[in-house]
């Protein structure tokens, strides 16, 4: 019983710093689904009329492109209207999630 | 002895899924149960899925053979699109994603037991349910409009699929000259800019093939309800003489004899073609079931931050059949938007997590004004816990600046992309 107990105790720091991965991951996952209606899941869109494909894209360039449309510098038909919706973390999680996977 | 044998190969088709068709057998429960596989009930399946890593089990329970988006199916009544160009089927959402697919009616909920009574007579117990219902159309509410819209005299075509079909047979019907009147309820209702594009689609077929018909809007609302001045620049410069709009046309009754609509104040109206939008409320196992608590029972409230219904625990309900926050239309990308944030905290609770305290929407809406011009209206919703409700971001989203064929380009790409983003 004593054993048992510690490691449960030894297993806690872990367990915990696992869980609270599995929950931000979550959440990021959850923001970038706000792009799929337009972008694809995943940022992997259908078609070709010229929507860009967000998946594996360097992180930069996707930084930098949504602040081109939030400034008004890139020009868009909605893009503009929408990026000003997002906060500059939610810029750099967005580019984080969607260059981290593959094309 | 017939009987009996009747009996025996329905059990056998039973056994065998009829023949080796769509339906599986139907489970005694589930992890995850969704009511609706439209934009809403479908995406939430879907995410559920892709969001646990394939780890939670869900079953989808859709009378429908197939999807058939709302969302162009204005086009088919103007003729530049099919019905099947509009179509998809459930296939995916089962082969890729292992979604359960129980071709069914729900027809009650047990809130107590959590389970789902089907219209087959089975049940499906849950620990999440997911209610997306869509909206009732109450053809009961104006006098005459049931009647008339079994007679064939006043479809609405709100929910696309046959009657889209049949509304496009009367207008190609009508003689050159005719009149189409289009009558609009009071909102809240499915897709605010959806009337209206209708009427631009049925102007550009007349303007093409019936140039001495018309299009009469009737809108019980004071002014149009979306999009206002892009839409009544095209009806000014696009369809000069073709469209005619009258707000404050609130029906009463439908005389399916005579063809008349008739109104709370102003002089009745008659037309070759009448297509009456009817009023609306949640679909009605929302109602039945006591989660439409809002609005003498018409909408059903939810905590914003995870879609779960104030009614019901373990019970999350999106989509047109909600009682929406300031500003958020009853869309099907919302109902799409809707599904992911109510999908990610139903994965969160089932894996013991706390759900995002900072949930986002997004919103674009396309109309298109001729067989390639479009408009949109877009917005951006952020979650504000201070409050308990979505509130529109300050200075996000905006309108087009006017119709382009660039903007029906993108129009054409969102759909795809909806639809692949909601069905796999």
């Amino acid at each position: 019983m004593k054993t048992r107990w510690t490691a449960a105790m030894l297993l806690l720091p872990l367990a915990a710093s696992v869980h609270a991965q599995g929950q931000d991951a979550l959440y990021t996952r959850s923001l970038a689904a706000t792009c799929a209606a337009c972008h694809g899941t995943d940022g992997r869109v259908v078609g070709d009329a010229g929507v860009a494909a967000l998946a594996g894209q360097p992180r930069d360039t996707l930084a930098t492109q949504l602040r081109g449309f939030k400034a008004g510098t890139r020009p868009s038909t909605v893009m503009g209207q929408l990026s000003k919706g997002f906060s500059e973390t939610q810029i750099d999680q967005l580019a984080g999630y969607f260059s981290a996977l593959k094309p | 002895m017939q009987r009996r044998s009747l009996l025996a190969s329905g059990t056998a088709l039973g056994l065998l899924g009829l023949g080796g068709c769509a339906t599986p057998q139907i489970p005694a429960r589930a992890r995850v149960v969704v009511i609706g596989g439209g934009f809403g009930g479908a995406t939430a399946a879907r995410y559920v899925r892709l969001l646990s890593d394939y780890r939670i089990d869900v079953v989808l329970v859709e009378p429908g053979d197939a999807f058939v988006s709302c969302p162009l199916s204005n086009l088919v009544l103007g003729g530049s699109r099919q019905l099947a160009d509009i179509t998809t089927p459930y296939t995916k959402l089962a082969s890729t994603h292992g979604v359960t697919v129980v071709k069914d009616t729900a027809a009650g909920i047990d809130l107590a037991r959590k389970s789902v009574r089907l219209a087959s007579g089975a049940s499906i117990g849950y620990d999440k349910l997911v209610v997306s219902p869509g909206v009732d159309l109450q053809l009961d509410q104006v006098e005459g409009l049931a009647q008339a819209h079994a007679a064939g005299r006043a479809l609405h075509a709100w929910k696309a699929g046959a009657e889209t079909v049949a509304l496009r047979r009367q207008l190609e019907a009508l003689p050159d000259g005719g009149v189409f009147a289009i009558s609009i309820p009071e909102a809240p209702y499915r897709c605010p800019p959806g009337p209206y594009e209708r009427a631009c689609q049925v102007a550009w077929y007349f303007k093409n093939a019936k140039p001495r018909s018309k299009v009469l809007i009737l809108d019980a609302n004071p002014d149009v309800t979306s999009k206002g001045a892009l839409f009544k620049k095209v009806w000014a410069e696009q369809y000069p003489g073709l469209v005619e709009y009258r707000p404050q046309h609130k029906l009463t009754e439908v005389d399916a004899r005579s063809g008349t609509l008739k109104f709370e104040v102003q002089e009745d109206v008659k037309a070759g073609v009448l297509n009456v939008i009817p009023p609306q409320r949640a679909g009605l196992v929302a109602v039945q079931s006591g989660l439409a608590n809002l609005v003498a029972n018409h909408w059903v409230g939810v905590n914003y931050q995870t879609f779960e219904a104030t009614a019901a625990p373990d019970v999350h309900v999106i989509g047109d059949a909600i009682q929406v926050a300031p500003a958020m239309p009853k869309s099907g990308h919302m109902a799409n938007g809707h599904a992911k944030v109510a999908a990610a905290a139903i994965v969160a609770r089932l894996s013991g997590w706390e759900p995002n305290p900072a949930p986002m929407l997004t919103n674009t809406c396309y109309s298109f004004v001729d067989d390639r011009s479009v408009i949109h209206v877009a917005s951006v919703h952020e979650y504000v816990a201070a409050e308990k409700t979505f509130k529109a971001v300050p200075g996000s989203g905006g309108l087009s600046p006017a119709p382009s064929q660039q903007e029906g380009s993108y129009a054409m790409s969102w759909a795809r992309n909806i639809w692949t983003d909601t069905l796999g």
